[in-house]
């Protein structure tokens, strides 16, 4: 549980020193006009900015809990360490690539260059889809060699970890759609600025968590 | 970007009346609709595990007696009144009611951030509900695991409900847990972002704080949840050995080996003991407001208050395998975990402290809520105490699996934070209804409820101390366990009885006084805070009318020396009033 008590105390760390910050020299109770114009939001950020980073801090949290289960369940004498299938840093490249172009996507969209807007944001869908088939395409490899979830805990987890980040790239992908299809059907870079922005984020955060976790599962 | 706050583009906010009954009250994203729809749902899944504790008290008062609770429905009614109660009623009813009720009201806001996502999130609730209540219905039962559902016991043949009772019951917990996530986002980007202007943060009534600092554990802890249930359930389905180790089970060998089942129980307290708090600190922060309002004087130290709870949040992360003394561990582990969670004690404490302050000398009304808030301090007081003997390693070995540990954590997160459901409903019904609750039948209410809780736990530490073990379906005939034990839990099961009939008064009081109450006042109680200040009662779709309020003052102005009335509102500029509170000993 070290991994997520160093995770979490990060996290929390953060909230309360913040929280702490904001509240450390006010005296309520005394009358004073100073804060009267304070408008009403404590973060230089749109709703949607703070919705997701409050989102991407409880699917680290998940992340975090499922490495600290691994390293827990691997000290176990029946773990049989798996050799992961070649295909994984291919799909690891297509990752990184998804991101990149996401990026450079983005950048037009704040530049509000239309032209790039549209292929940049159809290149990064494809690259994820792309992605997402290399993992499957890894998983009929690993059956092929009767490498099942049920016959050692090092599988489980790998097919287990697998499928938990697959199932968070799909539900970026929702959103990708989403504004892909906006663009397509005729609206401009703007209408989805934000929404390419905050996927950005989104992809870059996916993208380490994959990172983090393909490092373990090698390293194991 | 350009940033403009939410709060300063309200004129761009359309705001679409919903006009049909089914815009109005079913497909609602109005946060006053959605709240009543989670409360409403969680007391009625709450009544059901009140039904079941009913069942199984009348089996420990009188064994013997009824035919139809044999020992399988009685592992099943433990379990789910346990899972109902923690996290299907108080969890859904304290974030998802009072969260989506008071945060946008209180911090000045026309509604939730994200109301499309807060209308899903209510409605993936009903669906978890309903997993659950299906769970019963399904061939072999509802799971009889214990509500803490430990592997290996919970998916192995012999406990109830090893088919599809546990499958139901762990799809369940992942589906509240996407529910309360969406929820969770919505709380807490809302109390971020979308306050009113002048609302700092440290002038938020203290059950919004509450209820932002249980949401962020909340959304940081029930991932802990959603991963031992989903490992748990590829245990079950699939075959996997994540949690299971090699085994026995009915006479034949299992095809599981070598898994942890300590490593669940980690994953497991990992979010139970945050879940503790998620409970507790948003009825620390209404009962902080109740009794402020009901004593007319500010909340004593409103400052440490709030640091109380950040504190108390962060340091519930740090507790947890108190609950696993018993599992054996590193006497270090030991060591450490009994001093943070005597440490957590201070912070508590110091919460107890204030609140018996804020009483003192002030002018106290004892009507309903406040009885409800008052009787809180006691409860509360009493089941924390207990916790201290449990947290120590050496008294929690013998305790552990007694009827203490039961007493102790039904005063603490049972009887506590319901009390202070009940005191916020009768506190906010004027508000949420626009009629008056009948007080006399609220006292009746209160008295019953805090008497009834009374006599039913505090003989419950004492056939603890007897050593009267917990989870047994019958007690049999032992040395240690003298008459006088088994004529208390006749009485404890009678007490029980007497509470669950008692919760008919208060349906009765809500349900007829919605129709026949007297019409409430906008501000009945006189209180300072926004959600009172609110144009009409029950204040309509965007809350504020016209123009959104703006702040000048903290929410505990309550006779403020020299003022002309005993309470100054959080709206009313600092030049209309003459005095302040400048003049004490903060300077």
């Amino acid at each position: 549980m070290y991994i997520t008590l160093i995770m979490l105390g990060i996290i929390m760390a953060t909230v309360i020193w913040w929280l702490l910050r904001q509240t450390l020299s006010v005296q309520p109770w005394v009358s004073q006009t100073a804060d009267d114009e304070v408008s009403g939001a404590s973060i230089d950020a749109n709703k949607k900015t703070v919705g997701l980073m409050t989102f991407l801090a409880v699917a680290a949290s998940i992340f975090a809990l499922f490495i600290s289960a691994y390293t827990i369940r691997m000290e176990e004498p029946d773990w049989r360490p798996l050799t992961e299938p070649t295909l994984l840093w291919a799909n690891t490249i297509v990752l990184i690539l998804a991101s990149i172009v996401y990026h450079w996507t983005r950048n037009a969209a704040i530049k509000g260059n239309d032209a790039r807007v549209k292929p940049g944001l159809t290149i990064a869908g494809a690259l994820t889809v792309l992605f997402l088939i290399g993992q499957v395409v890894a998983w009929q490899e690993l059956r092929a060699i009767g490498a099942y979830a049920a016959n050692n805990p090092a599988n489980g987890f790998f097919y287990l970890l697998t499928a938990v980040h697959g199932l968070h790239m799909l539900g970026g992908l929702w959103v990708w759609a989403r504004s892909t299809m906006k663009v397509w059907t005729g609206a401009g870079a703007d209408s989805v600025r934000l929404s390419i922005e905050l996927c950005t984020v989104y992809w870059h955060f996916l993208l380490l968590v994959w990172i983090v976790l393909f490092g373990m599962l090698l390293s194991t | 970007m350009a940033y403009v706050s939410f709060a300063d583009r309200d004129h761009e906010q359309e705001h679409h009346d919903p006009d049909t009954f089914i815009t109005k009250y079913v497909y609602s994203q109005d946060h006053k609709v959605i709240a009543i729809q989670y409360g409403g749902l969680a007391i009625f899944i709450g009544l059901v595990g009140m039904l079941l504790s009913s069942m199984f008290r009348l089996q420990l008062g009188f064994p013997e007696t009824f035919d139809f609770i044999n020992p399988e429905n009685y592992y099943q009614f433990v379990s789910t009144h346990g899972m109902i109660m923690v996290v299907y009623l108080l969890t859904a009813l304290f974030l998802g009611g009072f969260g989506n009720y008071l945060i946008p009201l209180q911090v000045g806001s026309r509604d939730m951030v994200f109301p499309f996502m807060n209308m899903l999130s209510v409605w993936v609730y009903a669906l978890s509900v309903l997993i659950l209540i299906a769970s019963f219905f399904v061939p072999g039962g509802a799971t009889g695991a214990g509500w803490t559902l430990y592997p290996p016991q919970s998916i192995s043949p012999g406990t109830p409900g090893t088919d599809l009772g546990i499958v139901l019951m762990l799809v369940s917990l992942a589906v509240f847990i996407v529910a309360f996530t969406m929820g969770g986002l919505n709380y807490v980007t809302t109390v971020l972002q979308a306050r009113c202007k002048g609302m700092t943060l440290m002038r938020m009534p203290l059950s919004v704080w509450g209820i932002f600092m249980a949401t962020i554990l909340g959304l940081l802890a029930f991932p802990a949840l959603l991963v031992s249930a989903i490992m748990l359930l590829l245990d079950k389905l699939i075959g996997t050995s994540f949690f299971m180790p090699a085994m026995m089970a009915a006479g034949e060998v299992t095809e599981y080996g070598g898994g942890s089942p300590i490593l669940f129980q980690h994953l497991f307290w990992f979010f139970g003991h945050p879940e503790v708090y998620i409970v507790a600190l948003p009825a620390f922060g209404i009962v902080s407001d109740l009794l402020s309002v009901h004593a007319r004087k500010n909340i004593f130290g409103y400052r440490m208050m709030v640091w109380a709870i950040l504190a108390i949040g962060g340091l519930s992360f740090i507790v947890w395998a108190h609950h696993m003394y018993v599992s054996g561990m590193n006497p270090y582990f030991g060591f450490f975990f009994a001093t943070t969670t005597l440490i957590i004690a201070v912070p508590t404490a110091l919460k107890v402290y204030n609140w018996v302050l804020t009483l003192w000398q002030g002018n106290i009304h004892l009507r309903t809520p406040m009885l409800f808030a008052i009787g809180f301090i006691f409860t509360f007081t009493h089941g924390g105490l207990t916790g201290l003997f449990l947290g120590n390693v050496t008294l929690d070995l013998p305790l552990s699996d007694t009827y203490f540990v039961v007493a102790h954590f039904h005063m603490v997160m049972g009887v506590s934070p319901v009390l202070v459901v009940f005191g916020a409903i009768y506190h906010w019904y004027p508000k949420m209804t626009g009629r008056m609750y009948n007080e006399t039948l609220g006292k009746w209410h209160f008295w019953l409820t805090f008497l009834g809780t009374y006599s039913l736990y505090l003989p419950m530490h004492y056939i603890g101390f007897l050593g009267v073990p917990r989870r047994y379906y019958a007690m049999g005939n032992t040395d240690f366990m003298p008459e006088s034990a088994v004529t208390l839990n006749a009485s404890m099961t009678i007490s029980a009885l007497i509470i669950a009939a008692t919760q008919v008064i208060f349906l009765y009081n809500i349900f007829v006084s919605l129709k026949k109450g007297e019409i409430a006042d906008g501000n009945p109680w006189k209180a300072t805070s926004l959600e009172w200040l609110t144009p009409d009662t029950p204040p309509k779709h965007g809350n504020w009318g016209h123009e959104l309020p703006v702040v000048h003052r903290w929410a505990y102005d309550y006779a403020v020396p020299g003022a002309e009335d005993d309470y100054t509102p959080q709206t009313v500029p600092a030049s209309e009033v003459s005095v302040g509170r400048d003049h004490g000993i903060d300077h």
